[in-house]
């Protein structure tokens, strides 16, 4: 990596980014570059320490140890000057149940020092934007979950940010909530805001991020664009096989040689492969009875299985 | 002028009023405790003693009490408003945690807090003076610096209850502010003259922050200007700057992990 041209456009940049509470490392000196204008995604399963790394982002949670700089300051020093270009949304709605959606918007604008004129001209903008316009003088508690999450995010862009945080967005939606969500955010990034999100749905990260890296126990097991990803730690198809009982008692000489690796989970055998069909006649040939099998892409879900060793949902 | 000054601790201060715009009827329930006290006891049981020896001088024993009362619902105001009200933001409604993913720092949060709940001390008292005028309670025009005066009661009472507030961990908890403020304002020199306690337990009277609120009210109310003012605000604001400090730095401790 050029370092000299990645300075330039660097928005985020963390060096050696640590946090440890306690005796509990949450974050182990992570590296990595945000660059202006893309989505960026951290992926990996809860309590990697994603949470704890946006938090750090945001400025609202000091570094044990490392450099981090984002959009040229330094959050130890210059905390509120960065947090005044940024926004954030939490996983954990913060919205303030005891205004109406609109005046979510208008309070939190003047957080940011803005005029009342221009946070009303924005605040119905971005109504209309995220589809609110007529909830407006609702209060925020009957609103669906979508709907909810969709004013947080309205919320967060009140102060124009350059750069919108997101942690878990879509956690707890249903899929056309997602859907809608996801139509957003690429209308965001096409306008030029530039996106942080975490996530652990692999689905996510693929249609959303330009670039990613993947977090296991405090640290960056791997980075890339998706594809790349799946180019280099993953094969070209995945065969599945389903073994309801249980796949302890297949023996480690019947799975191997299937294809170019395989991972025993409890109740499927997955396996990288260059031809799916070709490693499912292997598969019988070797003995196995699966109850049902599947073959398909390779996905991040595969890279992430083959960095860690587990399944996401685990 | 706090605006301009402060203009984030202004933005927390407006979300409040924004708030309390729809929930006016929960602000005038607190002018009402003092007003009830003051028929119950000035006038009820003031009727049964006629008049009391207040610096020398016999007083209707209705305009001895009144201005402790107003002294007390300054600190209610602030109290109340510090306490449960921030809790529940602090703990349940999560507002302090998207607050503070704006440029508001812990210390504007903090100072927009107590700038409310001092404002809902002055309403009442302002409120409470008036009827005090009507009932021909006010001895000097002095009086009309109270509300000023309440200034430093509710922010002793405010931060106090604010730093208190950041150890609470469940509403439990809060049986304990009614445990303090009960006695507070039974034993504060409210209802007689501080002179009556025996000895030392004098001395710890004089040293209730409610104690100096009503000296400091009631020499402004009866005109008679001392020295002992002075050392009443300066008890306060300390109070006052001791529980600010405790609060930001556990507000740190709570939301900045």
């Amino acid at each position: 990596m050029n370092l000299s041209t990645s300075n330039a456009t660097a928005l985020i940049r963390a060096r050696g980014l640590t946090k440890t509470f306690g005796e509990r490392t949450a974050v182990d000196a992570i590296n990595f570059d945000v660059r202006d204008g893309e989505f960026f995604g951290f992926l990996g399963p809860n309590g990697a320490g994603k949470t704890t790394t946006m938090r750090m982002i945001a400025g609202v949670s000091p570094r044990t140890a490392g450099a981090l700089s984002i959009l040229g300051s330094d959050p130890d020093t210059d905390g509120p000057r960065i947090r005044g270009q940024i926004g954030v949304v939490h996983q954990q709605e913060t919205l303030d149940q005891e205004l109406t959606v609109r005046e979510n918007l208008l309070v939190f604008g003047r957080f940011f020092g803005l005029a009342h004129k221009e946070i009303a001209e924005r605040a119905d903008q971005l109504l209309e934007l995220f589809q609110l316009s007529d909830r407006a003088k609702d209060q925020v508690e009957p609103l669906s979950g979508g709907m909810k999450r969709r004013l947080s995010i309205a919320r967060s862009l009140i102060n124009a940010p350059r750069v919108l945080m997101l942690d878990e967005p879509t956690t707890g939606l249903d899929p056309q909530a997602r859907h809608l969500l996801w139509d957003a955010l690429q209308r965001l990034k096409r306008a030029g805001t530039t996106i942080v999100l975490t996530t652990h749905y692999m689905d996510e990260a693929e249609q959303l991020c330009d670039r990613l890296v993947v977090m296991d126990q405090a640290k960056i097991v791997a980075e890339g664009s998706p594809r790349q990803l799946i180019e280099q730690h993953a094969s070209r198809e995945v065969l599945e096989l389903r073994f309801p009982d249980g796949t302890s008692g297949i023996s480690k000489a019947a799975l191997e040689g299937i294809g170019d690796r395989y991972e025993r989970l409890a109740e499927r055998v997955i396996v990288g492969c260059e031809n799916g069909e070709e490693a499912h006649a292997r598969a019988l040939a070797h003995g196995l009875t699966p109850e049902s099998w599947l073959v398909r892409r390779s996905s991040l879900e595969d890279v992430f299985l083959r960095l860690t060793g587990r399944s996401l949902d685990e | 002028m706090i605006a301009a000054l402060a203009p984030r601790a202004f933005a927390v201060f407006e979300r409040n009023v924004r708030v309390y715009r729809r929930q006016w009827l929960m602000i005038v329930t607190g002018f009402f405790e003092p007003l009830f006290f003051l028929l119950g006891i000035g006038f009820g049981v003031g009727g049964v003693i006629g008049t009391l020896t207040y610096n020398g001088v016999e007083v209707p024993y209705a305009a001895f009490v009144a201005p402790a009362l107003l002294a007390s619902s300054a600190m209610n105001g602030a109290i109340f408003d510090s306490t449960f009200n921030v809790f529940y933001k602090l703990k349940y409604a999560k507002v302090y945690d998207a607050i503070l993913t704006t440029p508001v720092s812990i210390g504007d949060l903090a100072v927009g807090e107590l700038l409310w709940s001092n404002l809902r001390g002055v309403i009442y008292s302002v409120a409470f003076l008036a009827v005090m005028l009507a009932f021909g309670l006010v001895a000097s025009p002095l009086a009309l610096l109270a509300p000023f005066a309440v200034i430093f009661i509710g922010f002793a009472f405010g931060a106090a209850g604010f730093a208190i507030t950041t150890h609470m961990r469940s509403w439990k908890d809060f049986d304990f502010i009614f445990i303090v403020l009960t006695p507070l304002f039974l034993f504060s020199a409210t209802f007689y003259p501080v002179e009556i306690y025996p000895g030392v337990l004098r001395y710890v009277v004089e040293l209730s922050p409610l104690t100096r609120g009503t000296h400091l009210i009631r020499s402004l109310v009866f005109g008679d200007l001392n020295l002992l003012m002075l050392a009443d605000i300066g008890f306060l604001a300390l109070i006052g700057f001791l529980g600010y400090r405790h609060a930001v730095s556990r507000l740190g401790k709570l939301l900045l992990k």
